[in-house]
């Protein structure tokens, strides 16, 4: 439905703002997977190291949003997520080790590797996208799901 | 002054995710889905979000600090080693099979949904387990 390119639009030049404000004040590349990584090796403990801090923002501010309540309705607080635990652990390990092998995720490699026209970058995307459009269609194949 | 900023990009990060819909599994599935019903949502989230970038890049490359004194990423990196490949492969595999990256997954914690917590703990989990145990 075009109404959702458009929401779609407006919040990836959010995203995209919210990444170009981080590298031209603070230096630094948003990557989602790379700022909780930070906190898990522990370098959130040095000094002008922030990431604790953006993860909260990152999860405090669409709560806000959603109490509120200003949003059309096509715009859901809903994940669906799969109620199926196994699958759920099993995806969860792999998001969290392919992010922290390949060094970065959506948001590192896809949205500030493209931009700066990185081959990594680029490439990456290219992998997990290839890799995703793959899992899903076997996985629909497979349980004749819609 | 670099905490607000990262309180307040990290805020507009979530708040673009959420009304993207990128917080919503079927959203992302249904882009993936090239076969079947084919959602196009996700290029125009890609699209919108690489453009303010593209224009950063291009102003932080000509500068020898950032806005408010600190250093600049260093440069780019070009080297295509393994760990970048198989990484990408299994990322690919567990985005398809729960339709969730890091960022939403976080960002959908704001929502209080019992399995996207689940989730978010097997993503730290496999992300300990690469740096802490493997040591990659």
């Amino acid at each position: 439905m075009p109404i959702d390119w458009i929401n779609g639009l407006i919040g990836g030049i959010m995203i995209g703002t919210a990444a170009a404000m981080y590298l031209l004040m603070s230096g630094k590349v948003m990557g989602a997977s790379g700022i909780l990584g930070g906190i898990i090796d522990r370098t959130h403990k040095k000094p002008g190291n922030e990431n604790l801090i953006f993860i909260s923002g990152l999860i405090l501010f669409p709560a806000f949003f959603n109490f509120l309540g200003v949003l059309s309705s096509s715009v859901t607080a809903e994940t669906y997520l799969s109620g199926n635990f196994i699958l759920v652990i099993i995806a969860g390990l792999l998001v969290g080790s392919g992010t922290r092998l390949a060094g970065g995720c959506t948001s590192g490699h896809g949205v500030c590797g493209i931009s700066r026209l990185s081959v990594r970058g680029i490439l990456a995307t290219l992998i997990y996208i290839l890799f995703g459009i793959l899992t899903v269609v076997i996985f629909k194949y497979f349980t004749g799901l819609n | 002054m670099h905490k607000i900023i990262a309180l307040i990009s990290g805020g507009l990060f979530g708040i673009g995710l959420y009304i993207s819909q990128m917080t919503n599994t079927r959203k992302v599935q249904g882009w993936l889905d090239i076969f079947g019903d084919w959602d196009p949502t996700l290029t125009f989230v890609m699209g919108g979000a690489i453009i303010p970038m593209f224009f950063a890049w291009k102003i932080i490359n000509k500068r020898e600090k950032t806005f408010t004194g600190c250093a600049i990423p260093p440069r780019i990196s070009r080297e295509i080693n393994q760990p970048l490949i198989i990484g990408s492969v299994l990322f690919g595999v567990g985005w398809g099979l729960a339709g969730l990256c890091p960022g939403p997954a976080i960002a959908s914690l704001s929502f209080g949904e019992s399995n996207g917590v689940i989730f978010l703990i097997a993503m730290i989990s496999g992300m300990f387990f690469i740096s802490k145990v493997l040591k990659i």
